[in-house]
């Protein structure tokens, strides 16, 4: 498992990764209420603003995390966001995204960097 | 953060895991570990606890009720002379141009008159009270009491298992209660759209109260986000937002609050800060009002959306003042102004959220029944 700074995971899905928001950022968002995925087989850039979530409390970006293509969204997710909230790393994921250049999975970090940063 | 001013009950929010949050220059909590959806949810069905000792309460004596009320009634609108004697009514402060200086309730506590405006308003409210009313009148700040509201379906049960006069009040009346040993100022209101009561107690005696009430496995305590969605369902006006000093009471849909006596042609008419220009738009109408609204779809639509008549009009009809995700109703729910001729229930408006024109309908409000005890 690999983290972002903007509280995101990623898992290796084959030549995929499945990304998701950590349990510690669901619990600043407070209950999901709106998900607005990417499409499937969209381009995107690192650092894009490529999901939108809406908590009770206020809205808020996702962003792509690498380069890549996404190559499957959660339409369980955008059907019922509370997924992200009761179970964040399971059903509650995002997209999945094929990087193009896996090199920049390297400057993530891994759980030890991201839960010392959390404090 | 450090100069932030803490509520009596603050050591308990911290104790039951609260995350706080600077609101109108005190710190307090927006929500428990329970989370906004469930805190919510819980009021509807059983009963929350809200803390909002943070509000303005304010004594204004004179002569008898009846003195204090008349001079009152130079500042707010309404019928504060004719009410009855333990009863509470809605009422807002006024500026010269109509406009709504704070949104206040006003209760006959027999020799004087009881006040409870917002938080962030206070400083203002008493300054201009003692300005207008005084040495007619004298009007103290009360800031040694605690201010709770008990809210839902199961609050008269809880209540009233500590004073069962609880459970003879109706829907806006007030009493004195003796509650876990203390008087207690207690109406039968709140801001949820639910039964229930407000409670202004000794502040030292805030906590215990506090404690008592959450015994009660019915019992939760209720943040501020869920304040929010509540009275948003409810229909209810968050001032400085849905209300403002550029906003009429005409305009907002609180007419209802000026009563036959404080209107053209009666005995009380008008002398009130704006009276010209409020009493006009009651005779011959407004060009925008307060409006319930719904938006198609999932996305919430919040304060300061822009509202069009259609997907490719230029100019905005309107806009969102508060608006969020309801959970009673499952869905976004808003509110906002319009100009008139687009305020009627079933218009179909365009709310632009993140460059997109979204289909947004007129309704009624509120989006969620009261439930009172008449």
């Amino acid at each position: 498992m690999k983290y972002t700074e903007e509280h995101e995971w990623l898992r290796a899905d084959g030549d995929a990764y499945v990304v998701g928001i950590t349990e510690h950022a669901t619990t600043q968002l407070g209950d999901l209420v709106f998900v607005e995925l990417p499409e499937v087989g969209a381009k995107v850039s690192k650092d894009d603003e490529i999901v939108v979530i809406e908590s009770v409390k206020a809205a808020s970006d996702i962003m792509a995390p690498v380069d890549g293509e996404i190559t499957e969204v959660n339409t369980d997710l955008a059907d019922d966001p509370s997924l992200a909230n009761s179970d964040p790393l399971g059903k509650g994921w995002f997209f999945k995204i094929k990087p193009t250049d896996t090199s920049q999975l390297d400057g993530l970090m891994d759980e030890a960097a991201y839960t010392a940063m959390i404090g | 953060m450090t100069d932030l001013k803490h509520t009596p009950l603050h050591a308990l929010h911290i104790a039951q895991g609260a995350k706080m949050v600077p609101f109108a220059g005190y710190e307090m909590p927006v929500q428990y570990p329970l989370g906004v959806m469930k805190e919510h949810l819980h009021t509807r069905t059983k009963a929350g606890l809200f803390d909002v000792s943070h509000m303005g309460q304010v004594v204004v004596r004179g002569e008898s009720y009846e003195a204090a009320a008349q001079h009152l009634e130079r500042l707010v609108p309404v019928d504060i002379v004719g009410l009855g004697r333990n009863r509470q009514r809605y009422g807002f402060f006024t500026n010269e141009d109509g406009g709504i200086e704070d949104d206040l309730m006003l209760a006959n506590r027999g020799d004087h008159v009881f006040v409870v405006v917002n938080a962030a308003c206070k400083a203002a409210d008493i300054a201009t009270m003692k300005e207008v009313l005084e040495p007619d009148l004298t009007v103290t700040e009360i800031t040694d009491r605690a201010l709770l509201a008990l809210q839902g379906p199961a609050a008269e049960r809880v209540l009233a298992a500590l004073d069962p006069k609880a459970a003879d009040m109706s829907f806006m009346d007030v009493a004195t209660l003796d509650l876990n040993g203390t008087e207690a100022w207690v109406s039968r209101s709140g801001y949820t759209g639910e039964d229930g009561y407000e409670i202004s107690i000794l502040a030292d005696s805030g906590e215990a109260l506090a404690r008592a009430l959450l015994d009660s496995p019915d019992v939760e305590p209720i943040g501020l986000g869920a304040r929010d969605s509540l009275r948003l369902e409810a229909g209810l006006c968050l001032y400085g937002h849905d209300l403002d000093a550029t906003t009429t009471p005409v305009e907002a849909g609180l007419a209802w609050a000026i009563p036959r006596v404080r209107r053209i042609g009666d005995n009380r008419a008008g002398g009130f800060p704006g009276a010209d220009q409020i009493l006009h738009q009651i005779e011959h109408g407004v060009t925008r009002e307060r409006v319930g609204l719904l938006p198609e779809g999932r996305a919430p639509m919040r304060e300061g959306v822009p509202l069009f008549d259609a997907e490719d009009s230029e100019e905005p009809i309107g806009s969102f003042t508060s608006g969020g995700f309801g959970p009673t109703v499952g869905r976004p729910v808003g509110m906002g102004y319009v100009a008139t001729e687009h305020a009627r229930p079933g218009t179909t408006l365009y709310g632009e959220l993140r460059g997109k024109r979204l289909p947004v309908t007129v309704a009624k409000l509120p989006f969620t029944p009261a439930n009172f005890k008449r």
